[in-house]
């Protein structure tokens, strides 16, 4: 299964792709919601998106609203990773279509038990 | 970190054998050290030692039992392992509101519930999908070894690493509330769940008849005829249609010809035969 990291930090996207492909997962990277746009019309293999919420640019709100608003990408199963760990941030990344959310700092079981939530609510 | 000699570590797998009747496997050094160092240091020890030294010379008292407590509190998150609540959900709380009449009540009984995820999930899902349910027709009784462990589950309050583990982000935002950098379950979740102290081990409470037992991941802590004991006990309480759910390692297969195991959907559970 193919995931797309979208994170302004490398290091960030690096954390996460070793947890990812550790677990098996193919991970495709993009620093903000416009490159990782440019990266879903590139690729039509992509299944997960983790994304972040504060970047420049194009921000994860915004990307998950656009994706959400594309026809073409009904079957993304999206999930915010954030420092954002208000009740409104998770509520408001909810309502915007996001399906699962993740608070930073997380460990790596707490990434990959929600992606399988994500895998099980799916099926 | 204090590394802990062969002689302390017999001393605290007896003690917690012979109060708990779990057996502390030789690779479970570190589980000792990571537990207590912190337990010696709020008790005004200098080191692990110190504190093993303390328990030895004195009769049993509370700190005996700080010790115990603090090593038989078991891993647990928010949905843990998914499967067993899918088919509750789709399979078996069907199944029993089918089959019971409108005015009885389902008892469900956590038998180790440690910080109150597993209780609170079921509650969770009640709430989402059950609604008739909710409205004074389900029991819930979380039972644990450690009074500590229960005290939080009452609170009801986790930290983010805790939350972020298994819990749905929907659920998060209709059922929790945000603590300073906690999350506290709200309170009419809270109130559907009756905590109660059980050492498995030792004679139980008065406990009803149950519908459905999660006793999960706690089995494997126990020597053989402990094992045994306790299951015996679940056949005693277990209504004959009900059902049994054990941990995704734990088998009543060797232990007791009474449960016949059940595949229903990516789950196993056990039904009395």
């Amino acid at each position: 299964m193919a995931v797309l990291v979208i994170d302004d930090s490398k290091a960030m996207r690096s954390l996460i792709k070793r947890i990812l492909n550790d677990a098996g997962f193919e991970v495709l990277e993009a620093g903000d919601g416009q490159e990782a746009l440019e990266c879903l019309q590139r690729w039509n293999h992509i299944d997960l998106v983790l994304v972040d919420w504060d970047m420049p640019g194009m921000d994860g709100y915004e990307f998950v609203r656009t994706v959400r608003a594309t026809p073409a990408y009904r079957h993304l199963r999206l999930m915010m990773v954030t420092a954002e760990s208000e009740l409104e941030h998770v509520a408001a990344a909810l309502a915007a279509g996001a399906d699962e959310y993740v608070m930073k700092p997380f460990t790596r079981d707490a990434v990959l038990g929600k992606l399988d939530l994500l895998r099980t609510t799916r099926e | 970190m204090n590394t802990i000699s062969r002689s302390d570590f017999n001393y605290i797998c007896e003690l917690v054998r012979r109060r708990a009747a779990i057996v502390l496997e030789p690779d479970k050094a570190y589980l000792i050290e990571t537990r207590l160092t912190p337990l010696a240091r709020q008790n005004g020890f200098d080191s692990l030692q110190a504190l093993i030294a303390s328990l030895r010379l004195n009769a049993a008292d509370s700190l005996h039992r700080k010790v115990v407590e603090a090593i038989t509190i078991h891993e647990t998150s928010f949905f843990r392992d998914a499967h067993p609540f899918e088919t509750l959900q789709t399979t078996i709380l069907p199944n029993l509101l089918a089959r019971r009449s409108a005015s009885q009540t389902l008892a469900i009984w956590c038998a180790a519930c440690s910080s109150g995820q597993e209780p609170f999930s079921v509650a969770m899902l009640a709430r989402e999908h059950f609604p008739a349910l909710v409205k004074g027709r389900l029991r819930i009784i979380a039972t644990d070894l450690s009074g500590a462990v229960l005290a939080r589950a009452r609170e009801g309050l986790y930290s983010q690493t805790e939350i972020n583990r298994g819990l749905p982000a929907m659920l998060l935002t209709r059922y929790f509330d945000k603590q300073g950098l906690h999350w506290q379950i709200k309170p009419d979740i809270r109130r559907m769940v009756d905590f109660r102290q059980n050492n498995l081990a030792e004679n139980w409470p008065l406990l009803p008849q149950m519908d459905i037992i999660f006793m999960r991941n706690v089995l494997i802590y126990f020597g053989l005829e402990t094992k045994k004991a306790i299951l015996a006990k679940v056949r005693g309480i277990l209504k004959p249609d009900g059902y049994l759910f054990l941990g995704s390692s734990e088998t009543t297969l060797n232990l007791d010809a009474g449960f016949e195991p059940i595949s229903m959907g990516k789950t196993i559970c056990y039904q009395l035969r």
